[in-house]
């Protein structure tokens, strides 16, 4: 199929392109931007006059829920949802039931996506057997079969020394290894950010240090392993100056933040919603305007949906009694644009760190709208709106964005020149 | 894009109880008349026959999630002297067990046609969930949710200051032990600022004190013969044997020499300030057993007067709910 996306504004965060040209797309692949190349017929125009062109988003942290898990989520549901938020890669947690720490689930994983998918799915695999952070996983048969990232998630190591030797492993192998910062011990029992709203409604609190303690510790072990580390799902103030620290003195670390963190606070709990009930949890105003700060100068160069869809039931109970996540990934896009309309950061910074940021944290072919890319681009409306719930893809509705009306509106995603979503 | 707050849960459309979960956001005129009612129903007690018809042909389902001694019981006598048909039902020894979940047990109860249900709770917030998402047509009443609240008991402490010294807006109010895992003591905090406290103090160890409690409104001492000079009131709490398992503390004798409310120490206080504590009380852990007995001492009273708070809360929410279910039919009935 050869398609022309005709008069729309181009952003293209990695080579800093911003201009209002066409792009020729031929057997997937990106052929030409302006002219139209020699001997091109359109088989197919999008006329995307207004609108604005942009590499695919890469969301490098969302659960799919496949094997193991179908009434939250599965893969065909959960792909077809990130295509709705613009998303054209994403990165699939290994907490799936049989854990991701064989090749064979990585195999079926990568089998669904590729027969059933809306976007290309990366999986990161199982850092430790069970996820238990006792023995290592068999991590490059498992790089072999299509991993590109490590991570034990939430779930620590059961102490320094067997972490250690998993990073000096990782290390020999030039693996990516991903960390969530959250120290077991200190977070034990905590259902809500330690502070004056955790202690006004009687919820147990998961203080800061819980992820500075954490944090500290695997930076120091990066150093020492030298092991190709990244740092997910930040959520404190001292979290994002730690890290900067370690990037200024030459530790060549990156890190994420969820969409949601940047949005929400611990003011949310106000009335026990379990919508709100996240791990790890939303924290104060201050920490939000430090993640804000690091988004803005580049300390953390990747926001990703951590996306975690849930079915009814598991919301439906006291705070403490339900199980943590927002489903969010269909909103990548139009959430990342209320941070621009609120003057948060500028449209280009958003997505650079929404597509080429990702993809490079994760060493991904991905992210860049470079003639002789694989044509991966989401096209949409600046000045649209997204009724959120009018349309809803996932199959976990534990979304507390539902009924806002958010701004801008993405009209088209491609992936490989394939169109996997378009307005309705 | 921050959550809207709704209308109160717990109030209907006429700004009338038709839940109590919480003392958070009623005023102080709602709680006063709460005080009022409470008064009125003292005398009730007081009769020879104690029983008046204010919900007789109501089924109260007392549901207790968590076990209850005394709550449960004056809960219990509450409703029975307002003539309301009475069931209680454990439910840690019961349906749960089998795997029923929260919502199904409820539903089950609501089905037997209840009118009020009175819960308690391990989770903080659960009987905000209870009336917003499970059973919102039953009337709530919140009979202790984890750390959250236990408005009941906090307005039980305030008709005993009420009776026994007055207008608060001249008190200094002292809260003593583990307020970190009180809900009682969160439910006096709010009650007493509602009500124009002036000085509310709290004295503990940090290790026992929620983060950020300055937000409250109260000033903090860890220093206990700093805290208790010249108030007014002493609301002593219950310090848990689990307290110094989870290293909060080293022992109950270290406690006691720091913070126990002695003889000594209650000299520091205002001549002729009362003692009151939520019950059970630990002789020689958290207050020294002579202490306990002395004349200051109000805590049976509290247990007299809890009946009365009951009573009133019980017959307010009921009210209050009819009204709105009228409110309702009618709207139903102009559509």
């Amino acid at each position: 199929m050869r398609i022309q996306i005709s008069g729309a504004r181009l952003i293209d965060p990695a080579s800093g392109m911003d201009q209002v040209s066409d792009v020729f797309i031929e057997q997937g692949k990106i052929i030409a931007i302006g002219q139209m190349p020699r001997g091109f017929s359109t088989e197919r125009l999008i006329d995307a006059q207004g609108l604005i062109t942009a590499p695919g988003l890469v969301d490098i942290n969302a659960a799919l829920r496949e094997p193991g898990y179908g009434r939250k989520g599965n893969i065909a549901s959960e792909t077809r949802a990130a295509a709705a938020g613009g998303v054209t890669s994403l990165c699939c947690t290994p907490n799936t039931k049989p854990i991701l720490d064989t090749p064979a689930v990585a195999e079926l994983i990568l089998d669904q996506a590729r027969d059933h998918g809306s976007c290309k799915v990366f999986p990161l695999g199982a850092f430790s057997q069970g996820l238990a952070g006792e023995q290592l996983a068999e991590l490059v048969t498992l790089r072999d079969a299509g991993c590109v990232a490590f991570t034990n998630g939430l779930n620590s190591f059961t102490n320094n020394r067997s972490l250690r030797h998993a990073l000096e492993y990782a290390a020999t192998f030039d693996l990516t290894v991903i960390f969530h910062p959250q120290d077991r011990d200190l977070a034990e029992g905590g259902i809500a950010h330690e502070g004056p709203m955790a202690s006004f409604r009687g919820l147990a609190g998961i203080p800061e240090t819980a992820e500075t303690i954490a944090l500290a510790r695997d930076l120091l072990l990066v150093e020492q392993s030298g092991v190709r580390a990244h740092f997910s799902q930040i959520t404190t103030a001292r979290g994002a100056r730690l890290i900067a620290k370690a990037q200024a003195r030459g530790v060549p670390v990156t890190a994420d933040v969820a969409m949601y963190q940047l949005i929400l606070t611990d003011e949310a709990l106000m009335d026990f919603s379990s919508l709100y009930h996240v791990q790890p949890p939303l924290r104060s105003v201050a920490d939000r305007e430090g993640l804000r700060e690091a988004v803005r100068s580049g300390v953390i160069s990747a926001i990703a949906s951590h996306h975690q869809p849930h079915e009814a039931d598991a919301k439906q109970n006291p705070f403490a009694d339900t199980e943590p996540g927002i489903s969010s990934i269909e909103l990548l896009l139009p959430l990342a644009l209320s941070l621009v309309e609120e003057g948060v950061f500028d449209l280009p910074t958003a997505l650079a760190r929404l597509t080429n940021g990702p993809a490079s944290a994760m060493r991904l072919n991905a992210g860049t709208l470079n003639v002789g890319a694989n044509a991966d681009i989401v096209i949409f409306d600046p000045q649209g709106q997204t009724l959120v719930g009018e349309d809803w893809y996932s199959k976990g509705a534990n979304c507390p964005f539902i009924g806002h009306c958010l701004p801008g509106a993405v009209h088209y995603t491609l992936v490989n020149g394939r169109i996997t979503h378009k307005r309705a | 894009m921050t959550p809207t707050t709704q209308c109160p849960l717990q109030l209907n459309e006429h700004g009338r109880l038709r839940h109590f979960l919480s003392l958070d956001s009623l005023s102080a005129e709602l709680l006063t008349e709460i005080l009022d009612t409470a008064d009125s129903f003292l005398e009730v007690g007081a009769r020879a026959v104690k029983k008046v018809p204010l919900m007789r042909g109501m089924t109260v389902c007392n549901v207790f999630f968590e076990n209850s001694t005394r709550t449960r019981t004056t809960f219990e006598l509450a409703a029975k002297r307002l003539s309301a048909d009475v069931i209680t039902l454990n439910v840690s020894t019961s349906s749960t067990s089998k795997g029923e979940t929260l919502t199904d047990t409820l539903r089950t109860l609501e089905a037997m046609a209840a009118d009020m249900f009175v819960i308690r709770h391990a989770d903080s917030g659960a009987t905000h969930f209870i009336a917003e998402h499970v059973s919102p047509n039953v009337a709530i009443i919140n009979g202790g949710d984890g750390r959250h609240a236990h408005p009941t008991q906090g307005m039980l402490d305030m008709l005993t200051i009420r009776r026994h010294k007055g207008d608060f807006s001249q008190l200094k109010v002292a809260i003593v032990g583990d307020i970190l895992h009180s809900r009682v003591a969160r439910s006096n905090m709010l009650a007493l600022k509602t009500l124009g406290c002036p000085d509310i103090r709290v004295i503990a160890p940090k290790t026992l004190l929620p983060i950020g409690i300055e937000q409250y409104g109260v000033n903090v001492y860890t220093n206990i013969e700093q805290g208790l000079k010249d108030v007014d009131v002493i609301i002593m709490l219950r310090l848990q044997r689990e307290r110094m398992r989870a290293g909060l503390l080293p022992s109950e004798s270290e406690f006691y020499r720091l913070f126990g409310l002695t003889e000594q120490r209650l000299d520091l206080a205002h001549p002729e300030s009362i003692i009151m504590h939520p019950g059970p009380i630990n002789r020689g852990v958290e207050i020294e057993s002579s202490v306990a007995d002395c004349p200051r001492a109000v805590i049976l009273n509290q247990v007299t007067y809890g009946i009365a708070i009951r009573m009133a809360v019980l017959s307010m929410a009921m009210s209050g709910q009819n009204e709105q279910r009228q409110l309702n039919a009618e709207k139903l009935e102009a559509n």
